[in-house]
């Protein structure tokens, strides 16, 4: 039997602001002692309100530009009402039916909607003075969270790393958030089902995946598990897996026999809020060059190969230090492609080196090549007539002499050439004489 | 010094001449409270150590002539306003220990103009009543007839400044908190313009809804607080960045030619008598004062209590929940009646399948009765009705009858659904028992209503009858 496979994907990025999402305390927590970066905000003491944080919300409605989205012109904020230790309010203030974006597509996938919402409290369980605890850490409590949502429209393993990974290199390009899987500031769930021909009435969602690849593991895993359900003639059972990444497999976390009933209402301390068509299009316009365009700009204006391009345009910092030596080298007569293909092939430790220094040393280079072009051939043809013994040593099988030869080059060129070179076109010509 | 006669303007022009000084004002307010407070029961925390020093400190910035608009003006607070070291309760045992970190904006400001904190405020358990009796610290009674409420739930406020326990106290008014308690009292209650006062550090109630104010004695105490305490805040989203008045300055300008509506709804079945009377009375003086009164329609009126009683446990049950004993307070068991019950008819209004039926019809009606007062401000500038259909009542009487408590809150949730400001002001006396008067206006038109209450209470001087 044949099946369709359907993922959607659901992904939490951690936006990179300086200050929390409704209060001014810092934003960046990774590292820092616990419940130090906290006030009577994020820790829902009493009498306490949410204000929400401007960059928050423009930040957002770059991203969801990025990914084609519509932007609302009004929109507004609810509380997802649930209980849990992390969550100090009792409730996390989300977006339910206005988000801030909606609609959009990325590389042939739909995006249903980009919302901003506020991070959790982090917590850890552990064993102290003999007693099960849980220790809850709230600088993370209110760190600006943004989920993008996409329809079930991918199709495979593959496609969803593909996805993600050019999702993070954008988001990234947008200097909005790292995109870090491993320390938690991109986070991921995948919907994943299979039907004949259709969306199936059930889903089954992948939690605790830490990497794409493991993403990619989980997802191959989970289309046998349930292609092998379904050809048994039995419907997978919807619920909540996680990856066990030692046993290689997915593991049931949770059945959701019920939807968790989240009594969403709109957030009566934070009033609505409009944008109009000039804000958008100014934050729409601020929007830096995203990695396709790139990728096609310098294809064609520094007439690269699409493989150099897209190794370039990976991540941002290469890409200016690719333009930076770029302008510079033009100015020496040195080909861009040259460039490129140096900074590719060599694998050159961009933090390391200036664009400056990097120019020279392929100009230094080059001069010592110049000198070959212009007389090498003279002083190799001068070489091999005074040593006329030596070359026929070499042919008769020699090869060490060959040596010698190459001593008297780099003699006669003080040195201005490079002996491999030099001992390349030495056999050349002993080889053809 | 007669405490009997103080108001905050003229315990300011006592203190600038010197006829007495702060601390002993301070004084003479903790001799009234240890001489009435046993027996009223308007106070949860009392901060007498404290106030005295702060009042020697007062007195000393007075000797070298620095000016603050209430440097040494001894005020009592709602025990729902954080209170940075003073016990804040909100009349509940979850928070019987709380001791906040923090001031409410409200707070930080009055401070700032040298108010002196008195103490704390009883009040109905998370200002969940109409009555005084839902306190989990014991009920409030009413200093004009010990045996009657004093109204809800800023009991305590009210009753402090009735009886000369504080020149003025702070009050919340959800659905009618402020008005309600301040009529039964013979007191001048201010809600505000949702959003006028920041509500940054007051316990929250119902956040669409609460709107922070305050009790006092006379019309220029209220107007001359709400300077001080009305403003943008950057802690509280919702508050507005429309200048503030100098409301006191212009309290005496004239009225005449002012337009009152008095709206029909107001004043049919369920409204007693002599409550009906009293303000049909207030209306002749306002003509003598060359207002013009008329007669105007709210129609959406009768939806208001149900739509109120929607939306106002629905945000109180979310705005509960972090109330988990986690972090601070006791756990969820302390909870008490009132709390519980306000908890699981917003979480069942708010659930799925319900939400609909419930939550977004109160909130589409709540839209309709906004509109009502947008347009009957279009021909009218203010509007006069009662503060409560009924005189304070028995302590008791209602508490075995949720619904009918809840009536109490008939004319004064209007104002709290639509966000526009209302006061109420003494209007007489029945059977020794005060009687309340509401005057509503549009949105920041509180300006408007000093200046009719002031003219008023110029004429009739009822605030000067004290308990006995």
């Amino acid at each position: 039997m044949t099946f369709k496979t359907f993922i959607g994907l659901e992904i939490h990025i951690e936006l990179k602001t300086k200050a929390k999402m409704f209060c001014r305390c810092a934003a960046d927590y990774f590292g820092h002692e616990p419940n130090t970066h906290v006030c009577p905000v994020c820790l829902g003491l009493p009498g306490a309100l949410p204000v929400p944080n401007k960059k928050a919300i423009e930040l957002t409605i770059m991203v969801g530009q990025a990914l084609n989205c519509q932007i609302n012109s009004f929109s507004k904020f609810d509380r997802k009402n649930y209980f849990y230790p992390d969550l100090p309010k009792g409730y996390q203030i989300s977006q339910y039916d206005l988000p801030f974006c909606k609609n959009g597509e990325f590389l042939n996938v739909k995006i249903t909607r980009t919302h901003l919402e506020e991070d959790t409290a982090k917590l850890t369980h552990l064993r102290l003075d003999g007693k099960e605890v849980s220790l809850i850490d709230f600088n993370r409590s209110g760190v600006p969270l943004l989920e993008i949502v996409t329809e079930p429209d991918i199709k495979s393993s593959k496609q969803a790393k593909g996805f993600l990974k050019k999702l993070a290199q954008t988001v990234r390009y947008l200097n909005v958030s790292d995109c870090n899987m491993e320390k938690g500031s991109m986070r991921l769930e995948v919907n994943i089902s299979l039907g004949k021909d259709r969306l199936p009435d059930y889903k089954v969602e992948l939690k605790n995946l830490n990497s794409f690849r493991f993403a990619e593991k989980a997802i191959d895993y989970e289309i046998k598990r349930q292609r092998e359900t379904l050809e048994k003639g039995e419907k997978p059972i919807q619920e909540t897996r996680g990856w066990d990444e030692k046993r290689q497999r997915t593991f049931s976390q949770r059945t959701k026999e019920e939807a968790q009933d989240y009594r969403y209402f709109p957030e009566p301390d934070i009033p609505p809020i409009r944008l109009n068509e000039k804000e958008v299009t100014e934050i729409k316009n601020s929007l830096p060059e995203l990695p396709e365009e790139k990728k096609q700009r310098f294809i064609k204006v520094y007439r690269l190969s699409e493989y150099n391009a897209s190794l370039l345009t990976e991540n941002i910092k290469t890409a200016n230090f690719f333009e930076g030596s770029a302008s510079l080298a033009q100015k020496e007569g040195i080909e861009t492609s040259k460039i490129a293909n140096i900074l590719n092939n060599r694998k050159i430790n961009i933090s390391k080196i200036s664009t400056g220094k990097f120019v020279k040393d392929i100009l230094d280079e080059k001069n010592k090549v110049q000198i070959k072009d212009q007389d090498l051939d003279k002083i190799i043809k001068k070489v091999l007539e005074n040593n006329q013994e030596v070359v026929k040593e070499i042919k008769k099988g020699k090869e060490i002499a060959i040596e010698f030869l190459v001593g008297q080059v780099m003699k006669e060129t003080k040195g201005q050439v490079d002996p491999n070179h030099a001992r390349s076109i030495l056999r050349e010509k002993i080889k053809s004489a | 010094m007669n405490i009997d006669q103080l108001t905050i303007v003229k315990a300011k022009e006592g203190l600038k001449k010197k006829e007495f000084s702060s601390l002993e004002l301070v004084e003479g307010y903790f001799k009234n409270i240890k001489k009435k407070n046993s027996q009223l029961n308007a106070f949860i925390t009392l901060c007498e150590k404290e106030a005295l020093l702060e009042a020697k400190k007062a007195d000393k910035l007075i000797s070298e002539g620095v000016k603050k608009s209430l440097l040494g003006i001894p005020m009592a607070f709602k025990d729902n306003f954080l209170t940075r070291g003073i016990k804040t309760t909100a009349a509940s045992k979850v928070l019987q220990n709380y001791i906040p970190v923090y001031d409410a904006t409200v707070v930080d400001k009055l401070k700032k103009a040298g108010v002196i904190i008195l103490g704390k405020t009883n009040m109905d358990a998370w200002a969940h009543g109409s009555s005084g009796e839902a306190s989990d610290f014991g009920l409030t009674r009413n200093p004009y007839d010990r045996n009657k409420v004093p109204g809800g739930s800023s009991s305590g406020s009210a009753t402090a400044v009735a009886s000369r326990m504080a020149l003025a106290a702070t009050g919340t008014d959800t659905g009618g908190s402020i008005r309600q308690p301040a009529s039964f009292c013979n007191v001048v209650g201010l809600k505000p313009t949702y959003g006028r006062v920041s509500r940054y550090g007051i316990i929250a109630m119902a956040s669409s809804l609460d709107a922070i104010g305050h009790l006092t004695k006379t019309v220029a105490d209220s107007a001359l607080l709400l300077g001080i305490t009305a403003g943008q805040d950057k802690f509280d989203a919702t508050t507005s960045p429309s200048p503030v008045g100098d409301y006191l300055k212009n309290i005496k300008k004239s009225v005449k030619n002012i337009k009152i509506g008095v709206p029909k709804e107001y004043f049919r079945e369920g409204l007693e008598q002599n409550v009906k009377s009293k303000i049909k009375a207030a209306l002749k003086e306002f003509e003598k004062l060359g207002v013009k009164v008329e007669e105007v329609s709210l129609p959406h009126t009768e939806y208001a209590l149900a739509v109120y009683y929607i939306i106002q446990p629905a945000e109180v049950s979310s705005n509960l929940a972090r109330y988990d004993g986690i972090r601070y307070g006791l756990g969820r068991k302390m909870f008490a009646g009132e709390a519980k019950r306000r908890i699981m008819l917003g979480t069942f209004t708010l659930s799925s399948g319900y939400w609909e039926a419930y939550y977004l019809k109160a909130m589409k009606a709540r839209t309709l009765i906004k509109e009502d007062f947008d347009k009957v401000f279009k021909k009218v500038d203010a509007l006069i009705t009662p503060v409560s259909p009924t005189l304070p009542f028995k302590i008791g009487e209602k508490t075995a009858d949720p619904l009918k408590m809840y009536l109490s809150d008939i004319y004064t949730v209007t104002a709290n659904l639509a966000g526009i400001p209302g006061i109420s002001i003494p209007a007489g006396f029945v059977n020794n028992l005060p009687v309340g008067m509401q005057i509503l206006g549009p949105h920041f038109s509180e300006d408007l209503l000093f200046r009719l209450a002031y003219h008023y209470e110029q004429k009739t001087e009822f605030y000067k009858k004290k308990p006995v």
